[in-house]
């Protein structure tokens, strides 16, 4: 009962989606739509086990003093001091009626000036890994490496105007090989039928695996061994 | 020490170098043309030139609508290229109607209008030259359902005011009555779903302005279902370079794209030179490695 | 009597004179009265204002493959529409329940549109269409259309291609799931990661390290996540049995309660339930660069011997693998995300890449039907190749060719396997 209940309403759900995927009558047609929604609901309401999950975790390091435990007094502080200021809507102009994120409110102003800040900081430490990664990896070992480092060395420079004024002398019918439109080439050509062929693989993996979902072939998501 | 146990040479020491070195040379090419306020031009490209153009053949009072579909994260790379188009359509009198799909956008909706059109085109009117239609939950379904009825989702502008308030609101019942619709955002929701959802159906034009990764995802709709693309940074300077072009009044402005172009370049010379570095050690220490065992024969 | 007659004549006279003088004043009215409606006074003058000349109404139908509610309204565009000195503004969609009846504009289309779909009717009502071709002077009517009914359908005819190629794909799946079982035994190629993963998991356990189990950022109802939950359970039942640690940072509630309940039933699998806590799996944010940030950090300070990335990622993936290549760790990564398999590349010791990802839980199991269905897919990609080599080959030779019915036959072809 514990293992075929799941299973059940795994395939039925799975077969009615399929369907209502091509059957546009009342109720079918909606059924995507809705059970987005149910999803998205059913993660809200998850959301709670999240967050308390979160605390927990934080409040024990705190009263054990385990390694490191300040910094969990600064994770709580945030947290807990975001939620207040979103649902008491401290500052709020408008008061406890108005838009949450509202110009001048706390919410607002921790949203722009630390939370938009930590963010972008976050991202732009691409830059520098970027370096790091191209450092290391970019070795001709091989001929595949090879050719590897030679498209990046050519996408790179196309990027720059280093690579038109290396190449500008070429004009004509050598035009093609100016840098920065062999980077375009590289990019739309090679590159291109690359991801198209990978994301034909994946969709069909997809099918595949979901396919072994709904027919309760594949059961690990379940805590289960298979059959 | 080696796999030998013995002491690592200088070149095996430098093929292994600490990151932080390779760290601060990044950030001494990024952040010193900007400090210096260097800028770089970019010559424009055709798939840039193409929205340029559409944009500037608009008649005036055409109306544009812009989706704000990024956040924070990728606004260093998508914001010159709002500010940019924004500026353009602003030049060509167009009407304005500005929303987003993403919820970070709301916020860089209303900074957009705050920093650069209300400032730079001080003669707009809200209600009659632009309006700020605010952010709406729905991803590709509420793209879907402003192609049918666009007030039943905007009832109101992001300030809460009715919307048939606005005489620029009159004559807008969805979409198809839009003359030009310009996505900013490489994400989920985004330029693809406004070409699946809108552009492609409705025959409307469509614009994309995107980080530079996601870009090359987007140029299979060029030219028959996108105008224009604009990709990264670059794709913003190029524009600004088109825009200076046009508007010679624009050369003496702060452009962003074109301050980042500098940096940008730099940072792509330096991390080239690492690698032919990287690539001259590791041959070094090939030829070595060869010696040592051959000589070891 | 002569008088009389005379008079009589007289008047009959000026009778017919007033009857010839009114005719004639009330013809020059419907005159003026045509006049006044086309044309406009300027000054003395009436200056003609011509409307242009009107779209007809093409095919007015029930729209397709919809859940009714809607009907189609096609016309032929009007010779005026980006032509001519009466250029087309738009055309309005007018609609009344009765041929005679009032018509209310439900719609409007821009000049050199030749579609309108009205999604507000209501079954079974019968309604008449026509089209206004509207310039700056004014409308013209098109003809009024049959009556006509929207209603919905079963089945969506617009995707029946979508529907007969997904339906041959699940076929063979199923085909080689069932063949499978029987015996019979397929190829599968070494997939580098995946044959890795034993032994990245003991060179945890031997260094007394942890491992540290990424299963994407999206939610349980992406499939990527579902796949590095099911790669998960594998990994988890050789964890329990080898008694490594394992530490698992999501971002997503859902992800947490199916992790911990997979991870659980791999201990007690195992014949340890009481080695499973609960603070294996925990956590984090939602957010993107929160999380990131946070799993830096747990990589930094505990320094695990193995990382595991597998599941959706976006631009967090180079700076997640960037630091664990930075700690010495073992790393294998499985996404499907196109735009972020080169930074794993650049960055991983393996990779496991779009479909490898879906392929690795029955690979990593040996069972012969989940390896059956790896070989379904197969199928898919021999129809691929087929039909993008042909439909090149068919390009090819009708551009070199100029052959129309070449071309035309080759556009069929692509049609079926577009988007409609």
């Amino acid at each position: 009962m514990k293992r075929t209940v799941p299973l059940l309403i795994t395939f039925i759900v799975g077969a009615v989606l399929i369907l209502a995927e091509f059957v546009p009558h009342e109720p079918f047609g909606n059924f995507g739509e809705d059970f987005s929604l149910y999803f998205d609901i059913i993660a809200v309401f998850a959301f709670l086990l999240g967050g308390g999950n979160l605390i927990r975790v934080h409040v024990t390091k705190v009263q054990r003093k385990k390694k490191d435990w300040p910094f969990s007094i600064v994770t709580l502080v945030g947290f807990l001091g975001m939620l207040a200021a979103g649902l008491l809507k401290i500052g709020n102009p408008d008061g406890i009626q108005g838009d949450v994120a509202k110009l001048g409110s706390l919410f607002n102003d921790l949203y722009m000036f630390i939370f938009t800040p930590l963010q972008a900081s976050m991202f732009a430490l691409l830059a520098f890994f970027v370096g790091s990664a191209s450092y290391r990896a970019f070795r001709a070992k091989n001929l595949d490496a090879t050719i590897l480092l030679v498209a990046a060395f050519v996408i790179l420079l196309g990027r720059t105007p280093f690579g038109l004024w290396l190449t500008s002398g070429l004009e004509g019918s050598l035009s093609f090989l100016q840098i920065p439109n062999l980077a375009n080439w590289i990019m739309g050509v090679p590159n291109l039928a690359g991801q198209r062929a990978i994301m034909i693989g994946i969709a069909l993996g997809v099918i595949s695996m979901s396919l072994r979902l709904i027919l309760g072939v594949e059961r690990t998501y379940l805590g289960q061994d298979n059959e | 020490m080696n796999g030998n146990g013995e002491q690592k040479s200088l070149v095996e020491r430098l093929q292994f170098i600490d990151r932080r070195i390779i760290f601060l040379f990044i950030a001494v090419a990024v952040v010193l043309p900007l400090l210096f306020g260097a800028t770089l031009k970019e010559e424009t490209t055709p798939i840039v030139q193409e929205l340029f153009d559409f944009i500037e053949h608009l008649p005036p009072d055409s109306r544009v609508l812009l989706s704000f579909d990024y956040g924070p994260t990728t606004a260093p790379e998508i914001q010159p290229m709002a500010d940019a188009i924004v500026r353009h359509c602003a030049e060509r009198d167009t009407r304005l109607y500005m929303m987003a799909i993403w919820a970070t956008g709301h916020n860089l909706t209303g900074s957009t209008i705050e920093e650069t059109l209300k400032p730079e085109f001080p003669g707009y009117v809200y209600g009659e030259d632009y309006i700020n239609l605010g952010y709406k939950a729905g991803n590709q379904g509420l793209i879907r359902l402003l192609f049918d009825d666009f007030k039943r989702m905007y009832s109101t502008d992001a300030n809460g005011t009715a919307i048939d308030e606005f005489p620029m609101m009159q004559q807008i019942k969805n979409l198809k009555n839009f003359d030009l619709i310009v996505s900013f955002g490489g994400g989920f929701p985004g330029i693809k779903e406004w070409v699946l959802y809108a552009g492609d159906p409705g025959n409307i034009p469509v614009g994309g302005g995107c980080t530079a990764v996601s870009a090359p995802l987007l140029y299979p709709y060029y030219p028959n279902q996108l105008v224009g693309i604009l990709g990264g940074a670059k794709g913003a300077a190029e524009y600004e370079n088109a825009l200076i072009t046009k508007y010679p009044a624009y050369g003496k402005k702060w452009m962003g794209g074109m301050s980042l172009m500098m940096s940008q370049a730099v940072s792509h010379v330096v991390i080239m030179l690492f690698i032919l570095f990287g690539n001259a050690l590791y041959f070094i220490l090939r030829a070595q490695r060869k010696l040592e065992t051959g000589g070891g024969e | 009597m002569e008088l009389l007659r005379s008079r009589i004549i007289i008047g009959i006279t000026l009778l017919s004179m007033v009857l010839m003088f009114g005719s004639a004043l009330a013809q020059d009215a419907d005159k003026r009265d045509v006049l006044d409606s086309t044309a406009v006074r300027v000054g003395t003058f009436k200056k003609p204002v011509n409307l242009p000349i009107p779209a007809q109404l093409d095919v007015v139908e029930d729209s397709e493959g919809d859940a009714g509610s809607s009907i189609t309204v096609s016309w032929l565009p009007s010779p005026d529409d980006g032509a001519g000195k009466n250029n087309v503004i738009e055309y309005q969609i007018l609609r009344s329940e009765s041929q005679d009846g009032e018509y209310v504009i439900v719609g409007s289309a821009s000049r050199g549109m030749t579609q309108f779909q009205d999604a507000t009717t209501t079954d079974g009502v019968t309604y008449f269409y026509y089209v206004r071709t509207i310039s700056k002077d004014g409308g013209a009517n098109s003809q009024i259309s049959a009556g006509i009914q929207s209603s919905p359908q079963w089945f969506n005819t617009k995707d029946l291609d979508t529907f007969i190629i997904g339906l041959i794909i699940c076929a063979a799946v199923i085909y080689f799931i069932y063949h499978a079982q029987k015996g019979k035994k397929f190829f599968l190629r070494q997939i580098a990661g995946l044959e890795a993963v034993d032994e990245a998991i003991g060179r945890a356990t031997e260094m007394g390290r942890s491992i540290l189990f990424i299963p994407g950022i999206n939610d349980m109802d992406d499939v990527q996540t579902v796949a590095g939950i099911t790669i998960l359970g594998r990994v988890a039942k050789t964890i329990a049995e080898y008694d490594t640690k394992i530490n698992m940072p999501v971002s997503r509630s859902i992800v947490m309660t199916t992790a911990r309940e997979t991870i659980k039933q791999a201990y007690v699998a195992a014949g340890r339930p009481d080695a499973y806590s609960d603070d294996m799996v925990h956590y984090l944010t939602d957010e993107q660069f929160g999380y990131v940030a946070a799993v830096d950090g747990i990589m930094v300070r505990e320094k695990p011997a193995t990382c595991f990335y597998l599941g959706a990622f976006f631009a967090e993936s180079l700076i997640m693998a960037e630091t664990g290549n930075s700690i010495g760790a073992i790393q294998i990564a499985g996404t499907a995300m196109p735009a972020q398999l080169p930074f794993f590349v650049a960055a991983c010791d393996y990779t496991l890449i779009g479909e490898e990802l879906f392929a690795a839980s029955a690979y990593l199991s040996g069972e012969p039907k989940q390896l059956g269905s790896l070989k379904g897919q197969d199928v898919g990609k021999i129809i691929a190749m087929i039909v993008i080599l042909g439909l090149c080959g068919l390009y090819t030779v009708a551009s070199i060719s100029d052959s129309v019915s070449l071309l035309d036959f080759a556009d069929k072809i692509k049609g079926l396997f577009s988007a409609s």
